[in-house]
């Protein structure tokens, strides 16, 4: 088996990127313009969903099910909770007076992003994959998930401490900022 | 081909949600568009790690699948600090709630008083 045949050609596999693609994008252009709140995190929990969709297409699997537990699982219900803790919905989900001047430069920067990713000349794995080399082929099969585990506790061992510890602080940062003070 | 549809998913996401954070007065709003944009930035780096050639990619290296994987461990590390971020953020937006009765980042404009 070699990198970009079989499953990448067939139509199938190009279906579900279209349908992924415009359900995540129209599911994120809700989340900004939906002024109910609540119906709004519902929308966001729909792109978390396609973007996970679309790590499994990138044959990213492991990312995927990181995806669906941390984002879908853990972020959007804790949104929910801090969404119907304050009770803002009555208020709905207000913009400034600068909405037109900032969508009028978001859409042009993404135009221009969206220009400078068809003009450029990707250095591209080749179909085929890498010369003669089967590992490459096996990264993207089944050998993903051990390549990864090796790299976060070799290669990349510095920062998963560091992630460790920032996540201990975040922790006890959260519990004392929400703290109600009994003196 | 592939790659640029992936691409321009990733940057589509990263531009709704900056307008979001820009645009909205609602914290919770913001910190909601603020996921797209790091989904966005997400989806990018495995596009990238998954069709793009490494540098060092060379067939003398002895084990040349880890370095085709990059993008998924800085993806993870995205992941991981955005779920600290979250947890930090939406504290923060309770504290300033109890003080102000209010999550809208007009009200909060305590040390200007």
């Amino acid at each position: 088996m070699t990198l970009g045949t079989g499953t990448e050609s067939s139509i199938v596999i190009e279906i579900t990127f279209w349908v992924l693609a415009v359900s995540t994008v129209i599911s994120a252009i809700a989340v900004v313009h939906i002024r109910d709140l609540f119906r709004a995190s519902l929308f966001l929990i729909v792109t978390f969903l396609g973007v996970a969709g679309m790590f499994i297409l990138l044959r990213a699997e492991f990312l995927a099910g990181v995806q669906l537990m941390i984002y879908v699982g853990a972020i959007s219900v804790l949104l929910i909770f801090a969404i119907l803790m304050t009770r803002e919905l009555e208020n709905g989900n207000q913009s400034h007076f600068m909405r037109v001047v900032v969508g009028l430069i978001s859409t042009a920067l993404m135009l221009l992003s969206i220009y400078l990713i068809s003009e450029t000349n990707w250095n591209l794995l080749s179909e085929s994959g890498v010369g003669n080399d089967d590992t490459v082929i096996h990264t993207f099969s089944d050998e993903s998930i051990p390549t990864l585990a090796k790299m976060l506790l070799a290669d990349y061992l510095l920062a998963f401490e560091m992630v460790s510890v920032l996540l201990l602080a975040a922790v006890l940062g959260a519990l004392a900022l929400v703290r109600e003070d009994n003196k | 081909m592939t790659l640029e549809k992936f691409l321009t998913i990733g940057a589509i996401l990263f531009f709704i949600g900056l307008y979001g954070v820009l645009s909205k007065k609602n914290s919770i709003a913001i910190l909601m568009s603020l996921e797209l944009m790091f989904n966005g930035i997400n989806l990018t780096a495995v596009a990238f790690s998954r069709y793009i050639k490494p540098a060092e990619l060379m067939p003398a290296v002895a084990d040349v699948s880890k370095y085709l994987l990059t993008g998924q461990v800085f993806t993870i590390f995205i992941i991981t600090v955005a779920a600290a971020e979250v947890a930090i953020g939406l504290a923060i937006i309770i504290a300033i709630y109890r003080t102000n009765q209010s999550v809208l980042i007009t009200e909060a404009n305590n040390l200007k008083k």
